[in-house]
């Protein structure tokens, strides 16, 4: 699966990580619906070190689209919520 | 459902409308292209207008480092004359200073992490956008229509996945920039009106004024010394003084004592 990091760039995961990965995006889900800031940011902070760690960072001048989206590390609990609420019309450009 | 899933269902659907929109699916490379090309030149300008704000940035942290040292520098004179209270107050100021130099640091140090990332997705886009032009004359060459139609898809989801991210960027550094210029204009208000005083040096703040009003006034008494020296001989001090100067009134049973001097000729003349 190919994963991209908002601000960062695409990673190519072996699908046998998939699992591994959807894991932890699933504390992510709990913690930005639980509101909890702590959990959030060392959950996101988890999940982009698995995928840096695991993946292989794609050549910048692919064009294959990915399967699976994060935001940046610096993102807040507000920004990710923003993103999540956004229309496809919405906020985000291009 | 998982976040991860969610954010790339939101940024491919903008692509996919983008793409059912189109009648035919080759204008849409072409649209797409102008689009990436309008795209890298906001990013570009992105990058310029972080490096602006950076450079400002570092010159009112010079500006600031300059009244420190005034401050410091004014708070040893008034310390050596003997005014500690006006060394107090310099160097309160400067505390003050410090603190809006600490501030400036940490704001010029996310600038910076800011630019270098707009830097690098400007860099990033720029291959993509060079890809997909090849990519672009490739499909429309070759075209059947179900092969193209899949191929166009691809790419175009591809680079439209990279532009709603540069977007999302160029979108976090215009914020950013904004908010440290309206920082910086109170910074540089500030240095204006002198309320951190003008580090150009051309208004006088109040320490700077009683420095130099303390050091006028020893410059006259040195000058008024230097006179009773030449003028005087140096034992009748008193009465010369008493003499040249008409608001000295303790000075006037003086005249009597000077007498037996026997100079009343003396001061007849200068009267």
């Amino acid at each position: 699966m190919i994963v991209r990091i908002l601000g960062e760039g695409q990673y190519s995961v072996d699908d046998a990580q998939a699992d591994l990965l959807n894991g932890l995006d699933s504390g992510l889900e709990r913690a930005v619906e639980a509101g909890d800031e702590d959990s959030f940011r060392s959950a996101l902070s988890d999940l982009l070190t698995q995928v840096r760690a695991l993946g292989e960072r794609l050549p910048d001048d692919s064009l294959e689209p990915s399967d699976a989206l994060l935001p940046t590390e610096d993102s807040s609990l507000e920004d990710v919520r923003t993103l999540l609420a956004d229309s496809s019309e919405g906020l985000i450009p291009g | 459902m998982s976040v991860m899933k969610r954010l790339q269902m939101i940024f491919s659907a903008k692509a996919n409308k983008a793409l059912d929109n189109a009648e035919d699916p080759r204008e849409t490379l072409d649209y797409s292209y102008q689009r990436q090309l309008e795209m890298l030149q906001k990013v570009r300008r992105g990058v310029a207008d972080v490096a602006t704000s950076r450079k400002r940035l570092e010159l009112q942290t010079q500006q600031l480092q300059q009244q420190s040292d005034k401050l410091e520098t004014q708070s040893r004179q008034a310390l050596a004359a003997g005014r500690e209270d006006l060394a107090r107050e310099a160097l309160t100021r400067r505390s003050g200073v410090a603190q809006q130099q600490a501030d400036l640091v940490t704001q010029h140090a996310a600038l910076q992490a800011e630019e270098e990332k707009l830097t690098l997705a400007s860099q990033r886009l720029q291959a993509k956008v060079d890809a997909f032009r090849t990519r672009k004359e490739t499909i429309k060459a070759t075209y059947t229509a179900a092969e193209a139609q899949t191929k166009i898809g691809e790419a175009f989801s591809g680079i439209s996945e990279e532009m709603g991210d540069v977007g999302l960027a160029v979108q976090r550094a215009e914020d950013k920039t904004q908010s440290m210029q309206a920082r910086a204009g109170a910074i540089d208000e500030l240095l204006a009106s002198g309320a951190l005083d003008d580090a150009s040096g051309t208004a006088k703040d109040d320490i700077t004024a009683e420095l130099e009003r303390m050091s006028s006034e020893g410059e006259v008494e040195l000058e008024l010394a230097r006179l009773k020296g030449e003028i005087g001989p140096g034992k009748a001090p008193e009465a010369i003084e008493g003499s040249t100067s008409p608001t000295a009134q303790p000075a006037a049973p003086q005249p009597e004592q000077a007498q037996p001097q026997a100079r009343p000729q003396t001061e007849e003349g200068r009267s």
